[in-house]
């Protein structure tokens, strides 16, 4: 009995470390950043600036705030048609064969490879095929980000779609194909009605996942530091300023990129947990 | 096999040599029978002898699985069932499964005229309401459920939405409807409700019907088909069939030899 | 019966199966497309990396940029390796999963003994939640703490801890759901025998579930291999193989994001990276093969 009661203890605050962890960076981060928003306000969320130049620094977050929604909406877009075309195939068109085996393999490749891998084949290949097509310039920029970023978070999006449109049970589908509906007509009306809600899930899951990437998002955006006005044009995220700016920082730099850091945090954990409580529901 | 083919004039559904294999192995071996119209027919036989298999053929339903070949002929009013579109063979042979299926995420109204808005068919409001309240009447099923036509049917009791189902596979009007041991997930008093359905509705459709209970083909079939290992041993009357079998193996079953 | 077979025939059959096949050929496709980036990612590597890569680049350092010009002016393979790299992403990896795998082995049993309970629910809500913080925000807390406040400079232990804070949600969700797979009979029956508690997780539970355990850790390792943004704010980066923890340390994909920033020593980016996919690509197929021997 004894024995039984350590155990347990021992298993407990263990668990607590999780807890304790969690709030220790929350802890860090706004410590962090309290200096720059004691010098700039909430004007920091809004402000356009950033200008490091000694004696008269100014630092404000809304470049990389709206490069990181713009890349991350654009490329949940640009993924949507071939990430939902892929769940299908994995999960209704070719349930369960070999090709659907072979190509979910290939798709979980795709999560597997380095963000700084995905950078240098954008930087390399995709860029020049890009500037080939005319898009002009040096090829950096929020469209070519959004771009690379889109083909990393295919797999994510892809597999818990997949996942969701598997369980659709079949009697279901029979019942619509009994009444003579076609393959299409069984999938828009039977199989995506109930799959909604996992759908959505795993695209919002996706979208949080595109918000935090550096690296390859850091080699193709072309690191400029002001509000984007156009899709073609260069800018920064809050995930690549902050490896970009990190290097000397100190002071009043760094408490700013530690605020960005803090609203990335909040940002992406609101999001998450939006995924994850609509799964939840749906289960 | 004991082959009263002779005995049917004009049946709606002439099957010849119907075998269905999964992978290699055969689970329905050269069936041939014929199907009365307007008649309830019964297929019996004990626990994976291939009624399902056998049924589900009939509106190749397998074809949605690769690894189920079907080999033989169904004529349905004399037209052969594999040479016409899917689509047009399962408007004229209806089919409700073994647990009820009505779909979630529709309302009453729309699980009945399904069919009609899966198949992208137009019918105008007025049509619409005629035939979902039409085919609830058939099903007995009108007066519990007009006032909530527009909720989802997870409210129903599972006989009711068994009811529900049925209402949707006559909406169509079908020659055929096609029933996979429809009241064996009910309880007794829903199973009988349904029971009494299945005879009121044959006078304007052709039942076939799989059941494991031969008290149920004994009560409600007129013809009954005896499978046992993926073989047509017996058919006939239903009356003749339980007073009088002819095959040694059909007595054995039906006396509860093996079951 | 006439009304309804004059509805029928306007039914669209045609059209409808026509749709059908339609829509199949673009889901075809596009699901080829979406596999294409996977296929040409690499074949690019090998194509470009395979000549550089000798037993040399696994055992050398790297060089500096002038033995790198001379080479490339020659034509010839840029000499030395990426010992350096291997070397302080094996180290920092091991450190990592010493922290990361008993934590998160016995957070993941707490769970699984605990359903329901308030406090097992928030632990896995604040797990969920922090496997979804972006690697970099967890380099920069991890310079705050242990680059600031304890080994005062970069080093490579605040690149570990930064490495198994990625690792800690993974392996707590992946050894609740095996445990949670395991028949509750076998659990029982060994209570019944009356073993301990500690002894049933020790011989019993943990036994039983080590193919899924081993896959969670063997893909939470895979997943940080990778990682490159915390390590600009930890370990920074060396040219010499370094054991110190205390130091600052090289790891592999820094090493490629330092030749990719030296236009001299931009050859290596290739060979680095496939032998860096390498090893992730094995990583992920022993993984798969644990799980299929297991069926």
């Amino acid at each position: 009995m004894n024995s039984d009661k350590i155990t347990k203890s021992v298993l407990f605050s263990v668990s607590i470390l999780i807890l304790m962890l969690a709030a220790g960076m929350v802890y860090s981060l706004v410590g962090g950043a309290i200096p720059a928003f004691k010098a700039f306000g909430l004007n920091f969320i809004i402000s356009g600036e950033w200008d490091p130049s000694e004696g008269r620094e100014n630092y404000g977050a809304l470049p990389f705030i709206v490069g990181t929604l713009l890349t991350s909406f654009a490329a949940l877009i640009i993924s949507l048609p071939l990430s939902f075309s892929t769940s299908l195939f994995l999960g209704e068109y070719y349930k369960e064969t070999k090709v659907a085996r072979i190509i979910g393999l290939l798709v979980d490749l795709l999560a597997g490879i380095p963000s700084i891998v995905y950078g240098l084949w954008g930087f390399y290949v995709l860029r020049p095929f890009l500037i080939d097509l005319g898009f002009g310039g040096q090829g950096f920029g929020i469209f070519t980000a959004s771009l690379i970023l889109a083909i990393m978070i295919i797999p994510y999006a892809t597999s818990l779609s997949n996942e969701i449109i598997r369980m659709v049970p079949n009697d279901l589908k029979e019942a619509a194909y009994s009444l003579g509906a076609t393959r299409l007509e069984v999938i828009s009306s039977v199989i995506i009605p109930n799959a909604r809600s996992g759908i959505v899930a795993g695209y919002i899951l996706a979208f949080g996942r595109a918000l935090g990437e550096t690296m390859a998002v850091t080699m193709l955006i072309g690191n400029t530091n002001i509000v984007p006005t156009g899709f073609f044009q260069t800018g920064n995220t809050m995930a690549s300023v902050i490896a970009n700016q990190f290097g000397e920082a100190d002071g009043l730099k760094l408490s700013s990129l530690i605020a960005i850091a803090l609203l990335l945090f909040v940002i992406t954990g609101v999001v998450n947990a939006l995924g994850k409580m609509i799964i939840k529901k749906f289960s | 096999m004991t082959n009263t083919i002779a005995e049917i004039k004009n049946p709606i559904l002439s099957i010849r040599d119907l075998s269905v294999a999964y992978d290699k192995t055969y689970a329905v071996k050269n069936v041939t029978v014929d199907i009365k119209k307007n008649a309830v027919t019964a297929i019996m036989g004990p626990s994976g002898c291939g009624k399902s298999t056998m049924l589900r053929a009939l509106n190749r339903m397998h074809e949605l699985y690769e690894n189920i070949k079907t080999e033989g002929q169904v004529l349905l009013n004399d037209e052969n069932i594999f040479d016409m579109p899917t689509i047009k063979l399962r408007r004229q042979m209806g089919m409700v499964f073994q647990r009820p299926n009505p779909f979630p995420t529709m309302s009453i109204y729309d699980n009945v005229i399904a069919g009609y808005n899966l198949n992208g068919i137009r019918v105008k409001k007025a049509e619409k309401d005629e035939i979902v309240e039409r085919s609830l009447r058939d099903v007995a099923l009108w007066s519990e459920v007009k006032d909530s036509l527009m909720k989802k049917g997870s409210f129903l009791s599972g006989g009711q939405q068994q009811r529900l189902c049925i209402a949707r596979a006559l909406a169509f009007n079908p020659e055929v409807i096609l029933l996979d041991e429809p009241t064996s997930a009910l309880d007794p008093i829903a199973t009988s409700k349904i029971e009494d359905l299945l005879v009121k509705l044959k006078e304007n459709y052709t039942i076939v019907m799989v059941t494991h209970n031969m008290s149920q083909a004994a009560r409600i079939s007129d013809y009954s088909l005896f499978l046992y290992l993926g073989e047509l041993i017996e058919y006939g009357k239903t009356k003749n069939m339980f007073t009088n079998p002819i095959d040694p193996r059909t007595e054995e079953y039906l006396t509860g030899k093996f079951g | 019966m006439e009304s309804i077979n004059t509805l029928l025939d306007q039914d669209h059959s045609t059209r409808r199966l026509l749709k059908d096949k339609l829509v199949l050929a673009g889901i075809i496709l596009f699901s080829l497309l979406t596999v294409s980036p996977i296929v040409l990612i690499i074949s690019k590597l090998l194509v470009k990396g395979y000549r550089q890569i000798s037993l040399d680049f696994i055992i050398k350092n790297t060089p500096d940029t002038y033995e790198a010009i001379t080479a490339v002016a020659n034509g010839e393979i840029i000499p030395g390796g990426i010992a350096n790299g291997i070397v302080g992403t094996f180290l920092m990896v091991v450190l990592a999963s010493a922290l990361a795998i008993p934590i998160g082995v016995l957070t993941g049993i707490y769970l699984y003994e605990n359903q329901g309970k308030r406090m097992s629910n928030l632990t896995r809500s604040v797990s969920d939640i922090l496997q979804g913080v972006p690697s970099i925000v967890l380099g920069l807390i991890s310079y705050l703490w242990i680059v600031k406040h304890v080994t005062m400079g970069y080093s490579a232990l605040a690149g570990s801890i930064s490495m198994s804070i990625m690792m800690l949600p993974m392996i707590v969700r992946s050894t609740e759901e095996t445990l949670k797979m395991i028949p509750q009979t076998l659990k029982e029956a060994a209570l019944a025998l009356g073993v301990p508690y500690h002894k049933v997780i020790l011989r019993v539970l943990i036994p039983t579930g080590f193919s899924g355990l081993l896959t969670g850790i063997l893909l939470g390792i895979s997943r940080i291999l990778g990682e490159t943004a915390p390590l600009l704010l930890t370990a920074l980066g060396s040219s010499m193989i370094n054991l110190d923890m205390t130091k600052p340390s090289s790891a592999i994909p820094l090493l490629i994001w330092e030749f990719y920033n030296d236009p001299n020593m931009v050859d290596l980016i290739w060979s680095s990276s496939l032998l860096l996919m390498a090893i992730v690509l094995i990583l992920n197929i022993v993984s798969k093969q644990i799980i299929a021997n297991r069926r």
